[in-house]
C-alpha cells in the first residue's frame, strides 16, 4: 500500500502569490495512495526539510511529492533530505509548479488548476518510483596515454605527478610526435627541442610512466574505471632493453638510401635508424622494408658491430594486455595530402613544400644542417612565396572544411625567420585573412610586417608553374590593389591543411567515443567538457579533439591530465542508477537496444533459463553495464518486445503521468 | 525594385549562392583571361551579391571570359564563378528578345575584329543548318 | 464547443538537458505561455516511447509536442538523431489515421532559449486551439461522464 506525503512550497510569494497553495495541498490529498499534504513557506529551508524528514518518519511514507520549483534546482537536496530520514532518495519526485507554473501564468485560477494537475502527475509517477541505489565498480588505478606527442607527454608527466601509473603508448620508435620535427616556435622562438627534449627525457627517466614506442592499441574492452586494453609492440629487430643507442650501426649499414622519414623524406638514412639524437627511448630500429637481412638474407653488418649484442633479426610483434582506469587520445595530427592541389605543383616541383618540410629544411639538425637551400639545386632562394589555406576552409570537397588554426602564425614565423637570416630573400604570404587570436600573436604578425618587411598580399595563389630557368611562376590575386600578379619565386611554401592523424578513426570505434564529420574527436560538451570524450573514462588532449597549437595543447593536456587524476584518485565510481535494464524473459536476443547504444554499454550474454516443461534452454539475452549506461533511453524505444526499460523513466511511470495529465 | 529580380534570375539560372563565397580571390588569381578584363572573376559574384546586375551586362568582361572553368575548378569554396557569367550572358540574350543575330548578320560581323571571338562562334552555331 | 472555450490538453516531452532547461529559463523570465501546455520530464527525447504519444490521444490530448536539444547538441550525442527519424514515422502514421500533422510537432529548443520555448508553445496551443478537440484516437472509456 502506497503512502504518499505532499508537500507544497510557497517559495515566498513566487509561487503562492499566482498559485492558491492550500487549495492544492487540498486538492492533491484526496489523491489515490496520498496520506500526507501540507504546505510551507520554505520547502528548501532547514525547517521545511526537517518537515519532510518528520512526515516520513511519524507516517512512514513510501513516496515523497514536493511541488516546488524546477527539479534542476532543489532535487537533490530533497533526495538528501529523503535519504537522512530513510526513505530512499529515489522515491522522491517534483512538480515543478514555480518555473513552469506560478512565474508563466498571471491568473490565479489557471495557475491553481494547473498546479494540481502537474501535481497529480508527479503523485502518478511516484507511486511506480522503485528504491534505487547507485552501483559501484572498483577504479583501475593506472592510466593510458595515446599518442606521445606534445599533448601525450604532458598529460602523462602530469599524472605521473599526482602519483598514477601512466603508459604512454607511441606508434612511432620514439616520443616527441610533431614538436620534435618543428624548428622554432611562436610567438617566442624558442628552438622547439630546446623546450621539448627536457620533457621526454622526463618521461624516460619518471619510474610511473612507461613508455611502449612503436606500438599501437589493438583493441579497447571494459568501461570507465575497468578498461582492458590490447597493446602490439611491433618488432623493432633490436633489444630495447640491450640496445645503448651508441648509433654505431647506423653508421656501418650499408643501406644509406632509405628515405628519411623524420626529415619528411628530405634526405636519407641508414635502414637501421635512431629517428633523431634526442629520440626517447634511444634506441635503434631496423626499417624491414629496406634491410637487406630482412629482406633477402645478406647483410647482418648491424648485429656483427653491435658490442651490445642487442640485434635481433627473429624478433616477432609482442602483444600485451594491460588494464587501465583511464584512456587519454592524444593522437594528433598530419598535413593533408595534396594531391588534390595540381595548381600548387606540389608534385611536380620539389621547390613547392609544404610547411612542415620547410620547418626541417630550416632545422639545424634538418637535411641541409639549417641553412636555407632550394630542394632541387640546393642554391639559396631569393623570392619565396607562401600559400595560406591550403585545402583549409575548403568546402569544395577537395580539402577540409575548417580553420587550421595554426598556420597563420607559423607562416608569420617562418617569414620572419627568413627575413631576419637572409634579408636579401623577397617573402610575399597570399592570404584570405590574418588570425592571429592569442597572447602576443597579433604583435608577433605585425612585427613580421613592420620590421621584417614581409610582403602580406591580400589574395589567393591561382596557379604555380614551374619554369625552364627552375623558377616557379606564381599566379595570384592582390585583391585590394585589384591586380593579378605574376611572381617568379624560387620557392613556394604551402600550408597545408592539418587533418587528424588516420589512426584516430579505428580508434574511436575501439573505444566507442564519437567522432565528427572530419573525424576529430567530439568533447562532452563544447563549452563545459572540452577534454572529456562523451563516452565516460575516455579523455581528449590536442588536436585530436580539434586544431590548436602548442600552448593551446599543453593548457588541453594538463586539463585532461586533472581529469584523469580526479578519476583515478577514486576508490570506487558510483553511477546514476538511473539506467536501462532488461528483462531477460521479454528479450529476444535481436540487437536492436545494442545497435542504438551511444555508449557500448550494452553486450549479449547467453544465459540459462528453465523452460515450462523443466528442459533447460540457453538463449542469447541483452546486458547492460551499469558503469557504462547513461540512461538516454535510446534502447527502451528500440527494444521491440519492450524488454528494455529505464529505471527512474519507465514506461509505466511515463504513461501514468500522461493519464494523469489528460485525466 | 528591377535589380532585385535580375539578381534572383541570375541566382536561379546559374544554380549559385554568392554568399558561399569568402573573397579569397583564387578565381581572379587563377583567371587566364585576367588582363582582358574590367571585372574579374571574384567582382563578378560580388557584384551579383550586390545586385549589380545591370552594370554587369552592359560589361564586356562576361564576353572575355573564356569559359575554362579554372576559377570553377580551384574555388575551395564551390562558388563557381564561370557560371554566373553564363547567367548573365543569358539575362542579356533574353533581355535584347528580338534583337538576335539574323543568319545574314553573320559574315559582316566576322570581318569586325571588335567583335567577341566567341559570339561569332555561337552565331555559327546557332545557324550552322 | 466554441473555439473561445475550448482548451487544449497538450503534453509537451522535454528532455532534461536542453528543452526542459529551456522551460525553466522561459520561466525565470517570466515569458507567459498558455497554462494548457503540461510538461513531461524525460531524459532524452529519445526515451520518448511512440506508445506515451499514442496513449496521450488515446486518453484525450488535442496534442503532442517533443522537445529536444538541437541536432549535434544531444547530451547523449546521439538521441535526438533517433527522435527526429521515429516522429518522422510515427507523425506521418498519425496523420494516415486522421490525427492531423499540426497536433504533433517536434521543436529543438535549447536550455538557452526561454524565449523560443514561450514562442512555441504560444504557437503549438494556438495551432491545436483552431483546430479543436482530438477525438480520432480518444478512447471513450476513460472518458468522464
Amino acid at each position: 500500500m502506497q503512502k504518499i506525503g505532499v508537500f507544497v512550497c510557497h517559495c515566498g510569494t513566487n509561487i503562492a502569490g499566482t498559485v492558491d497553495v492550500k487549495a492544492v495541498a487540498e486538492a492533491l490529498s484526496h489523491e489515490p495512495g496520498v496520506v500526507f499534504a501540507a504546505d510551507y513557506p520554505y520547502m528548501c529551508s532547514e525547517s521545511g526539510q526537517n518537515l519532510i524528514k518528520d512526515a516520513i518518519r511519524e507516517h512512514g511514507l513510501t513516496g515523497v511529492v514536493i511541488c516546488s520549483c524546477s527539479p534542476r534546482m532543489h532535487e537533490t537536496t530533497f533526495r538528501k533530505a529523503a535519504a537522512s530520514a530513510g526513505l530512499n532518495s529515489y522515491m522522491v519526485e517534483i512538480a515543478n509548479i514555480r518555473e513552469q507554473c506560478s512565474w508563466i501564468h498571471k491568473d490565479m485560477k489557471t495557475a491553481t488548476e494547473k498546479a494540481v494537475i502537474l501535481g497529480r502527475a508527479a503523485i502518478a509517477k511516484v507511486a511506480l518510483n522503485t528504491p534505487l541505489t547507485a552501483s559501484e565498480t572498483p577504479v583501475t588505478k593506472r592510466a593510458l596515454v595515446i599518442g606521445g606527442g606534445i599533448a601525450g607527454i604532458q598529460t602523462a608527466l602530469d599524472i605521473a605527478d599526482a602519483g598514477f601509473e601512466v603508459d604512454i603508448v607511441e606508434k612511432e620508435p620514439t616520443i616527441g610526435g610533431k614538436m620534435a620535427q618543428i624548428d622554432k616556435t611562436f610567438p617566442t622562438l624558442d628552438c622547439a627541442a630546446c623546450i621539448l627534449t627536457p620533457k621526454m627525457v622526463d618521461c624516460a627517466q619518471n619510474e610511473k610512466i612507461h613508455i611502449y614506442a612503436y606500438s599501437e592499441v589493438e583493441s579497447v574492452k571494459g568501461f570507465v574505471g575497468n578498461f582492458t586494453v590490447g597493446i602490439k609492440k611491433k618488432a623493432r629487430y633490436v633489444d630495447e632493453t640491450k640496445c645503448t643507442g651508441c648509433g654505431l650501426c647506423t653508421e656501418k649499414c650499408p643501406m644509406k638510401k632509405t628515405p628519411n622519414l623524420f626529415n619528411l623524406g628530405l634526405d636519407t638514412r641508414s635502414a637501421i635508424y635512431i629517428p633523431f639524437a634526442q629520440a626517447v627511448p634511444k634506441v635503434a630500429t631496423i626499417d624491414a622494408d629496406y634491410c637487406n637481412m630482412l629482406k633477402n638474407g645478406r647483410c647482418g653488418v648491424c648485429s656483427k658491430v653491435c658490442t651490445a649484442g642487442a640485434i635481433d633479426y627473429h624478433q616477432q610483434d609482442e602483444h600485451i594486455e594491460e588494464k587501465y582506469g583511464a584512456i587519454v587520445v592524444a593522437t594528433g595530427f598530419n598535413p593533408i595530402k595534396l594531391d588534390n592541389f595540381d595548381e600548387y605543383a606540389y608534385a611536380q616541383s620539389p621547390d613547392v613544400v609544404t610547411s612542415l618540410e620547410l620547418e626541417r629544411l630550416m632545422n639545424a639538425a634538418g637535411p641541409n644542417g639549417g641553412t636555407l637551400l632550394r630542394p632541387s639545386d640546393k642554391t639559396h632562394p631569393h623570392t619565396i612565396v607562401f600559400v595560406q589555406c591550403v585545402g583549409s576552409r575548403d568546402t569544395s570537397g577537395c580539402g577540409k572544411p575548417y580553420c587550421s588554426k595554426i598556420c597563420c602564425m607559423y607562416t608569420a614565423k617562418h617569414a620572419m625567420l627568413i627575413r631576419d637570416k637572409y634579408p636579401d630573400t623577397e617573402v610575399y604570404v597570399f592570404y584570405i585573412d590574418v588570425r592571429t587570436p592569442g597572447k602576443n600573436f597579433d604583435e608577433f604578425y605585425r612585427r613580421a610586417v613592420e620590421e621584417y618587411g614581409v610582403h602580406y598580399i591580400k589574395g589567393m595563389v591561382g596557379k604555380v608553374m614551374p619554369q625552364k630557368n627552375g623558377k616557379l611562376l606564381v599566379r595570384a590575386s592582390d585583391l585590394l590593389a585589384g591586380e593579378q600578379l605574376k611572381i617568379e619565386a624560387d620557392m613556394v611554401v604551402l600550408a597545408a591543411a592539418i587533418e587528424p592523424d588516420k589512426t584516430a578513426r579505428s580508434l574511436a570505434t575501439m573505444l566507442t567515443a564519437s567522432m565528427d564529420t572530419n573525424d576529430f574527436f567530439t568533447e562532452a560538451h563544447p563549452k563545459l567538457r572540452p577534454v572529456e570524450s562523451p563516452t565516460a573514462g575516455i579523455f581528449l588532449s590536442g588536436v585530436c579533439q580539434g586544431p590548436k597549437d602548442i600552448p593551446e595543447t599543453v593548457a588541453q593536456a594538463s586539463a585532461a591530465a586533472a581529469k584523469v587524476i580526479g578519476l583515478l584518485v577514486k576508490d570506487k565510481l558510483k553511477s546514476n542508477p538511473c539506467i536501462a535494464h532488461a528483462n531477460e524473459t521479454l528479450c529476444n536476443g535481436c540487437s536492436s537496444c545494442e545497435r542504438v547504444c551511444p555508449y557500448g554499454a550494452i553486450t549479449y550474454v547467453d544465459k540459462e533459463f528453465r523452460m515450462p516443461d523443466r528442459t533447460t534452454k540457453i538463449r542469447r539475452v541483452a546486458s547492460v553495464n551499469a558503469a557504462v549506461c547513461q540512461g538516454c533511453g535510446a534502447c527502451t524505444v528500440a527494444c521491440p518486445s519492450g524488454a528494455m526499460d529505464l529505471s527512474g523513466f519507465s514506461n509505466q511511470q511515463i504513461m501514468a503521468e500522461v493519464d494523469a495529465i489528460c485525466r | 525594385m528591377l535589380t532585385n529580380r535580375e539578381k534572383e534570375q541570375i541566382l536561379i539560372s546559374s544554380g549559385v549562392d554568392v554568399r558561399k563565397c569568402m573573397r579569397c580571390g583564387k578565381c581572379t588569381g587563377t583567371c587566364p583571361a585576367y588582363d582582358e578584363m574590367e571585372y574579374h572573376p571574384h567582382e563578378f559574384v560580388y557584384m551579383v551579391e550586390k545586385g549589380e546586375i545591370e552594370k554587369l551586362m552592359n560589361s564586356s568582361s562576361i564576353y572575355k571570359c573564356l569559359t575554362c572553368f579554372a576559377c570553377v575548378e580551384r574555388c575551395p569554396r564551390g562558388v563557381e564563378p564561370a557560371k554566373i557569367i553564363e547567367a548573365v550572358r543569358l539575362a542579356v540574350i533574353r533581355k535584347q528578345g528580338n534583337n538576335h543575330i539574323k543568319a545574314e548578320d553573320i559574315p559582316c560581323m566576322a570581318e569586325d575584329d571588335d567583335t567577341p571571338g566567341q559570339l561569332v562562334v555561337s552565331a555559327f552555331r546557332k545557324y550552322k543548318k | 464547443m466554441p473555439i473561445s472555450e475550448f482548451k487544449p490538453k497538450i503534453v509537451a516531452f522535454c528532455c532534461n538537458w536542453c528543452s526542459y532547461a529551456g522551460a525553466d529559463l522561459a520561466g525565470t523570465n517570466r515569458l507567459n505561455y498558455p497554462a494548457d501546455v503540461k510538461i513531461i520530464r524525460v531524459p532524452c527525447s529519445c526515451r520518448v516511447n511512440p506508445i506515451f504519444i499514442l496513449r496521450a490521444f488515446q486518453r484525450g490530448a488535442d496534442g503532442v509536442i517533443l522537445c529536444g536539444c538541437h541536432p549535434g547538441d544531444c547530451h547523449y550525442t546521439t538521441g535526438n538523431y533517433y527522435t527526429r527519424r521515429r516522429m518522422t514515422l510515427l507523425f506521418s502514421m498519425l496523420d494516415y489515421l486522421g490525427i492531423e500533422k499540426e497536433r504533433t510537432r517536434v521543436e529543438w529548443v535549447s536550455a538557452a532559449e526561454g524565449a523560443k520555448f514561450a514562442a512555441v508553445m504560444q504557437d503549438f496551443v494556438k495551432t491545436v486551439t483552431e483546430l479543436g478537440e482530438n477525438k480520432r484516437l480518444e478512447d471513450r472509456r476513460c472518458k468522464k461522464p
